[in-house]
């Protein structure tokens, strides 16, 4: 990277808001060609509203966008196609019914009438074969993975001519081999000119990846730093702010989407701790391709993790489920959970995580094998029998199958107890108890919340998940099946999150933890179990296993149970 | 100038917005109707004025509820399955076979004292309408058949039923009219003292006021929200999808069925050949701009109502009776055009 160069991008003041939050203020960022930015910083600190706004999605209130030397005026996303400017979204904007190559020139400024196929996949493999993005142009989208799908996106902004990539959380779905080679090929095409910025929350992944770093926080850039100049310790004060001065910030109460939460001492201090430990982990631990990200690894080893684990509480027996397409997704799963105990499913996202905690909480029906919950038979049960058994679920979609968005917080606290004597009358909804728990759970849980009538889309995502497991966990499920429960969180509700989970292992509920961060497994849970491709690849208890034979198992080796 | 005005989001519409639009809105469309009105050699201010007279004298407003009634419960009908992601076009064919019903139980049913042969007549021409809306309900709840399409084929199959009965074996004897004879009078729902208006408008508040604590109050409701916000949270929370599907469609029947009831016991006192006259599709534009909610559904059925009868009137002017029909479509298009005003506002374009 060349300091002395001209920005190709330039973001000058930029300030956008949505009614009394304020997304972004006063923002400037500067992106050179040759060089891989990252933005850094919790969820609704701002950063995809900034990317949104270079993208033509959303307007800027105020500020300038210089490209290329020229102030800009970008007033739709087809304005910034046109000077170079592409993203891949987190949720990938392909049509499944087509294939690869058709879906490139869907986005593609050179259409003719007729389709020319030989000459769109022949331009296709050359633009795969230049950046190392492995695709079949023929292929059918619904038939690739997600990491596939990734690739096939980035194209589709090479080939639009796109001089600046912007990727939102690009690793999020991918498995630490698979992020590393898309690191790769994005230096590939730095190097090749291109200025690459990706949006992310891994902070290891960025000082390892990234040339430099803007740290963003309640809208605003709180830090800017070459990646060299960057440690665990600086992004965190960045990313998180200094929270130990909790009346002060208290003080500035305006922003309630993206203010902070004002967090303890001891807490603050544990944080700090663990992400200390976890760069020391991180530089210490000679594990290729694993993302060092959570602090949580750390902070869970630092625990000790141990507690006695009581009877078994959930047994699974030869269990196979069909997926929504009616293929088989899951096949003979067997496995058992015991009270307090925290069983972890590790695997690659799309290997039937979902399938199976559907299967479990009741949602999916099972096509064969047998579902016990404290030696009762549920395999044919409903949905509201699981519930009135005690299986609490939150699910991988939390935003459209555990909550309903455009209801209230106090419409979605009684999703699945609106019929309980405490919520109901003769059919009459009892909107004071209503009201009651509504605030207690705000209490209890520190969920921030605009008002608990307004709908709960308009919440982040952190407190989201947490009204979410406020509803779960009230009940005392004898089982909580928690599908991906801190993806896409702030590290402060995320460790809220993880905090609940323990709680409630602690209270004797039998856990199962699905999640794709191996250091999140290990920091949380005492036994993991492998899914690939629907099958249970093993079971190992955390303490007699590794990253690398977890990670083994991932890629579908099997290995003997020990 | 134009390239510097643009649209934004609002962030909040207040109260006053909220009325103040579809007024605004439907006074232009009254406006443009003038326009095509002026275009086939009408004044528009004479017949606009002749519209007003009709309806401000009393006995126009007697008969524009009286006109308002069916439409206030197809209105009903339709919101009802919309609060649930149902739509129910077939609200015509249900009020058919819904007075069918109520006319068969009336003239050929047994006889019983008059309040409880009335409140049979009740009854049935609510079963009627649901039986009518069960023929679409129960393929959509069991294999997702598109219930639009059916509902709509339906009216079709009903109002030919509905005119076989009436040129046919239900016709009244010695008569020119494709009509069935009246129900005794004894069966006859009181007016409501000397005003004209007959006491069956009470049952159709009372069943608008129900409606709205049903959506607002009830744990049905509380389930039919989230069914259609969500189906996938509402499968999750442990409902059944498919039978509020059926019961919801059954029970949007079993309103617009109620229009048969309310003609046959309240106001003409027999069935005529296509009685319903489009009363469900007028449902539709009803609980569009009534935006659902049930106790708007009344007041925009009596709007519609007035409409269709001064319509009439300005048939002695000239003017054909389709008038109502055209502006009615013109009302619907304007109105939803000023919906976009109340979720974008535009503004200068910032520098």
């Amino acid at each position: 990277m060349k300091k002395e160069m001209d920005p190709v991008l330039q973001m000058k003041h930029i300030t956008k808001t949505f009614g009394s939050v304020t997304a972004n203020r006063d923002v400037d960022l500067s992106v050179y060609s040759g060089e891989i930015h990252a933005l850094l910083g919790e969820n609704g600190a701002g950063k995809s509203t900034l990317m949104n706004i270079l993208t033509g999605i959303y307007r800027p209130d105020g500020g300038e966008i210089w490209y290329k030397g020229q102030k800009r005026d970008i007033h739709s996303p087809k304005d910034a196609v046109a000077l170079g400017i592409g993203m891949v979204h987190q949720h990938f904007r392909l049509i499944p019914t087509l294939t690869v190559a058709e879906n490139v020139y869907l986005y593609s400024g050179k259409k003719s009438f007729f389709l020319n196929r030989d000459k769109m996949e022949k331009e296709i493999r050359e633009c795969s074969g230049q950046y190392n993005l492995q695709v079949t142009p023929e292929a059918y989208v619904w038939q690739l993975s997600v990491g596939e799908q990734q690739r096939v996106e980035i194209i589709k902004l090479l080939h639009q001519g796109a001089e600046v990539l912007i990727l939102d959380e690009p690793s999020a779905v991918l498995t630490p081999q698979e992020a590393q080679s898309m690191f790769d090929t994005l230096r590939k095409m730095a190097d090749s000119g291109k200025a690459v910025i990706v949006i992310s929350h891994k902070m290891n992944e960025v000082m390892k990846n990234a040339d430099r770093i803007t740290v963003l926080k309640n809208g605003r850039v709180e830090d800017t730093m070459p990646a060299s100049e960057a440690d665990v310790e600086r992004l965190t004060r960045g990313i998180v702010g200094d929270r130990t001065l909790p009346e002060q910030e208290r003080g500035q109460n305006s922003e309630p989407e993206t203010e902070q939460r004002p967090v303890q001492d001891p807490e603050q201090e544990a944080r700090k701790e663990a992400a200390k430990a976890g760069l020391q982990t991180s530089s210490e631990e000679p594990v290729q391709g694993l993302r060092q990200t959570s602090p949580a690894a750390a902070e869970g080893a630092a625990q000790g993790q141990k507690h006695v684990c009581g009877e078994e509480v959930f047994f699974m027996e030869e269990v196979s489920a069909k997926n929504d397409r009616g293929l088989p997704a899951l096949k003979k799963i067997t496995l058992s959970v015991r009270a307090g105990e925290i069983f972890g499913i590790a695997g690659v996202a799309g290997n039937g995580q979902r399938e199976l905690s559907e299967v479990i909480a009741g949602l999916r029906p099972v096509t064969e094998g047998k579902i016990l919950l404290s030696g009762k038979d549920l395999s044919k049960a409903a949905m509201k029998q699981h519930i009135q058994e005690g299986i609490a679920f939150i699910p991988e979609d939390r935003l459209q199958t555990g909550l309903v968005p455009e209801l209230t917080f106090t419409e979605n606290i009684i999703l699945k107890s609106y019929e309980s004597d405490r919520y109901s009358r003769r059919g009459i909804l009892q909107k004071q108890n209503m009201r009651d728990d509504a605030k207690t759970y705000a209490g209890q849980f520190d969920i921030r919340h605009g008002g608990l009538d307004l709908p709960v889309g308009l919440m982040s995502g952190g407190n989201q998940q947490k009204l979410l497991f406020a509803r779960e966990v009230s009940g005392d499920p004898r089982l909580i099946v928690a599908a991906y429960p801190v993806r896409g969180l702030d590290i402060g509700a995320a460790e809220s999150i993880r905090k609940i989970l323990r709680q409630q292992s602690r209270r004797g509920a039998a856990v199962v933890f699905i999640s794709e961060e191996l250091e999140e497994i290990f920091a949380m849970c005492d036994r993991v179990g492998v899914l690939c491709d629907g099958e249970l690849m093993g079971i190992r208890a955390i303490e007699e296993t590794d990253f690398q034979e977890i990670g083994r198992m991932m890629s579908g080796e099997r290995e003997e149970t020990k | 100038m134009i390239r510097n005005l643009r649209f934004r989001k609002r962030n909040s519409v207040s109260m006053a917005r909220r009325i103040l639009t579809p007024v605004i809105f439907v006074l232009l469309a009254f406006v443009f109707c003038g326009f095509l009105l002026a275009a086939v050699g009408s004044n528009p201010l004479a017949v606009y004025a002749r519209m007003m007279k009709t309806v401000c004298s009393y006995s126009g407003l007697t008969r524009s509820i009286e006109a308002g009634i069916p439409l206030m419960l197809t209105g009903l009908a339709v919101s009802f399955g919309y609060r649930m992601n149902l739509n129910n076009i077939g609200a015509d064919g249900q009020y058919a076979l819904g007075s069918l019903f109520c006319i068969g139980f009336a003239l050929y049913g047994p006889v019983m004292p008059a309040p409880l042969k009335i409140l049979c007549m009740f009854l049935v021409s609510m079963l009627g309408g649901a039986l009518a809306a069960l023929i679409a309900a129960f393929p959509k709840a069991k294999w997702g058949v598109n219930e639009t399409i059916l509902t709509m084929m339906l009216n079709y199959i009903f109002l030919y039923v509905m005119d076989f009965l009436m040129y046919g074996p239900w016709k009244e004897r010695n008569q020119m009219v494709a009509q069935t004879r009246a129900i005794r009078e004894k069966y006859w729902l009181p007016d409501l003292g000397s005003s004209g208006i007959n006491s069956v408008l009470l049952v159709v508040i009372a069943i608008a006021v129900l409606l709205y604590f049903f959506h607002t109050r009830t744990t049905w409701g509380y389930e039919m929200e989230v069914i259609r916000q969500s189906p996938r949270a509402a499968q999750y929370a442990g409902m059944s999808v498919a039978k509020a599907t059926l019961l919801v469609l059954c029970a949007s029947g079993a309103i617009a069925g109620l229009a048969g009831f309310a003609q046959v016991a309240g106001i003409i006192h027999r069935v005529q050949a296509n009685l319903p006259n489009g009363a469900g599709y007028t449902g539709i534009v009803i609980a569009f701009l009534a935006g659902l909610n049930p106790l708007v559904v009344l007041l925009v059925g009596f709007l519609f109502g007035a409409l269709q009868i001064s319509a009439v009137a300005v048939q002695l002017i000239g003017v054909p009776s389709q008038v109502a029909t055209m502006i009615q479509g013109t009302i619907m298009l304007f109105v939803v055009a000023g919906e976009f005003f109340n979720r974008y506002e535009l503004v200068g374009r910032k520098k």
